[in-house]
């Protein structure tokens, strides 16, 4: 791909938790990648407007709230219908194990958890990004 | 004791030893980054006074604990932090909770809740009991607490930015059941400086905040007696990132924050700053966190007498609660989230706290089971009962290493206070962002210690279980909840007196704007079955709302 991968790190609902969301933010721009940080308690609508408007290849979102269930495929199905289809959307924070699933089947990217390394999350990042971009220059 | 001959046999125990005792090849540091020695002798101390510094229990400077014979008299007070779902499923829990021989209640509210909003409100969607309880009326606080005599329990809200809406619906919760609010005891957290400093629960702008701040603290005073109005805390402050030093400083110099604003407003300091407590966290590092109590309950007695006068004994004591820490627990092996709580524990309890909340092991996955909660709280029973940790007030006290510990972070926080003043105060270094960003560059060093493997996390980044699969079972909230709590919000507000509701809440638009104290008025609006949300909205439309700094 050309130029820096451009990831939205974002706090969509009311939590307030920002160590683990900075922490990556961080790690992620130390690792190459163009970081925009959304700052707190913003709405799924807010969210999905950032990332259209920074043109971003990935949606990080950071969820501690319990909210996720809610939040996740709601921010998903913004991003559908803005026509960001070829956006990662994908994530971390406090969610239960079959919440992880559950969203996934749905078509959400990996979701991690607390103990996650960020190098783990940064490798995630670059190979959904590679692959995107083979997959749309072999089309 | 003769230094001098101490410190030459001190060398020539060195020379003598170094060679047969090799240490491994790693950092010796606190948790906070602090060196390490081998070993601590009456050198390491040697400016100690016993009497300027330690003295005696329950006297000037309390370092060694705030009571004469410490939990001889009483034992500390176990206080989980609960709440979900709707506020029946949350009094449920409180019975069990009591039944169990708890002795104190402490409210964890849900987020929409926390950021002042009605569980309708657009922003709420998704949030409604899902991290703790939704309180949006009196209704829903007689609820919580059906069947629990409020002149009985000592009850502790966490709440900041709406805590005067809280504590209005507690006081009229109170009068339903026929208690007179000068019989109330309970806390409030209402410390809005730790919330832009780390936690993020805000309504309003700084100024306004302490605005209310300070009406609570004086409301408190003729109409709340035996009410802690402000639980000064170190808590997210460390959760956050933060090192031992950062959250000792930090948290002292919001204290003193409240303290300035206290007497600007001419209320008498023996008198108001009697009521603030505060509420540390008790972290991985055993000795340091033992020390940082004891050099916290030093520093606050120093400054509250020498700097801000104050000549009673209460408002010297530095009264906390203590909760284990969140961030050390691990969602890999969850069961070993025990070990680890319960040695914090025994770190809060060594280091004088006088209430505790114990963390559950399921908590880095969801909100904790009912199983999880007794084995947390039994956890403090067996420290209380079974070990004779506390038989004797301050044990550690006089460890060579614990007392250099205590002095090193006094120390640093002296260090602290000095460049809060460079940089023009608290108030200034939020707006700027100062302390964000040195709470930040903490967090940011851990997890370069973690990933580099510095620091060891059994479970995480060494004795690993490989393809590991979650083997407790979690906590479920019932998604419907959220509905039902909706509709009983809207019905509410269909069914109630609607012009002494309005009237109320114009009462309280007219103390806003003005100079008078709010709490009247919102005890009147709770009276009156207006919700939380529409509280804090009209005030929203008084003080306008916060706009964080935004920054990586």
């Amino acid at each position: 791909m050309a130029g820096k991968i451009r990831v939205l790190v974002a706090k969509p609902g009311l939590d307030g938790h920002d160590r683990g969301a900075k922490v990556v933010a961080a790690a992620l721009r130390d690792a190459g990648m163009e970081v925009i940080y959304s700052g707190l308690h913003q709405t799924p609508e807010q969210v999905v407007s950032m990332a259209l408007q920074e043109d971003v290849d990935v949606v990080a979102l950071s969820i501690l709230s319990g909210a996720h269930m809610t939040l996740v495929p709601r921010i998903q199905e913004l991003l559908k219908k803005e026509g960001m289809d070829d956006v990662l959307l994908t994530g971390g924070g406090i969610i239960p194990p079959a919440d992880m699933t559950a969203l996934k089947a749905q078509g959400v990217g990996e979701l991690f958890g607390p103990g996650t390394p960020t190098s783990a999350i940064i490798d995630y990042i670059r190979v959904w990004v590679e692959n995107r971009d083979s997959a749309r220059s072999g089309a | 004791m003769d230094l001098d001959a101490l410190k030459r046999d001190l060398e020539l125990w060195k020379d003598r030893s170094v060679h047969k005792a090799r240490d491994r090849d790693q950092v010796f540091a606190t948790l906070s980054g602090n060196t390490i020695n081998t070993l601590y002798t009456p050198l390491d101390i040697q400016d100690l006074d016993y009497q300027r510094d330690l003295g005696f229990p329950g006297e000037y400077p309390f370092t060694r604990g705030i009571h004469a014979n410490m939990y001889r008299g009483r034992q500390w007070t176990m206080r989980q932090f609960s709440g979900f779902g709707t506020a029946e499923e949350t009094n449920q829990r409180y019975h069990f909770l009591l039944g169990k021989g708890q002795t104190g209640l402490s409210v964890a509210f849900d987020f929409p809740t926390l950021m002042g909003y009605d569980s309708d409100h657009p922003r709420s969607l998704g949030e409604v009991g899902r991290c703790g309880v939704a309180i949006d009326s009196l209704e829903d606080m007689e609820t919580l607490f059906r069947g629990i005599p409020l002149d009985k329990v000592s009850t502790s809200m966490t709440i900041n930015g709406p805590a005067c809406t809280l504590l209005a619906l507690y006081v009229a919760a109170a009068e339903k059941q026929g208690v007179d609010s000068k019989s109330l005891r309970g806390t409030i957290q209402n410390d809005m400086l730790k919330e832009y400093m780390a936690q993020h629960a805000w309504c309003f702008p700084i100024e306004a905040s302490l605005r209310i701040i300070t009406d609570i603290m004086e409301y408190g005073l003729t109409e709340v007696p035996q009410w802690n109005t402000i639980s000064i805390s170190g808590y997210h402050i460390r959760e956050a990132g933060s090192t031992a030093a950062q959250e000792l400083a930090f948290t002292l110099a919001n204290g003193f924050t409240y303290v300035e604003r206290g007497i600007a407003r001419g209320l008498p300091v023996d008198e108001f700053a009697s009521r603030l407590s505060f509420f540390w966290d008790v972290h991985l590092d055993f000795f340091e966190e033992i020390a940082k109590f004891r050099a916290a309950r030093r520093i606050w007695a120093r400054e509250m007498k020498e700097r801000f006068g104050a000549t009673r004994r209460e408002p010297m004591l530095l009264r906390t609660h203590a909760q284990t820490a969140g961030v050390s627990l691990t969602a890999q092996q969850p069961e070993n989230n025990i070990v680890r709580t319960a040695i914090e524990a025994l770190a809060a309890v060594l280091g004088g706290t006088q209430s505790l909340h114990t963390n559950s092991m399921d908590e880095t996955w969801a909100l904790p089971t009912d199983k999880a909660v007794q084995i947390a709280l039994r956890t403090q029973q067996v420290i209380a009962h079974e070990h004779n940790v506390s038989e004797t007030v301050d044990p550690l006290g006089g460890s060579y290493y614990v007392e250099e510990l205590t002095n090193r972070l006094e120390k640093e926080a002296y260090a602290y206070f000095d460049r809060i003043k460079k940089i023009g105060g608290v108030v200034k270094g939020l707006e700027d962002g100062w302390f964000q960003r040195e709470i930040q560059a903490s967090a940011r060093r851990y997890q370069d210690e973690v990933e580099a493997k510095q620091r060891i996390i059994v479970g995480v980044n060494d004795l690993v279980i490989e393809n590991e699969k979650l083997e407790i079972p979690l906590l479920t909230i019932d998604p419907a909840l959220e509905q039902q709590q909706v509709a009983r919000v809207q019905r509410l507000r269909a069914t109630r007196d609607a012009a002494k509701a309005d009237r109320a809440l114009e009462a309280l638009k007219r103390a806003c704007d003005g100079d008078q104290n709010i709490m009247p008025s919102l005890v009147e609006c709770a009276r009156c079955y207006v919700t939380q949300g529409e509280m804090i909205g009209v005030m929203r439309g008084v003080f306008g709302e916060y706009h964080e700094p935004v920054f990586i």
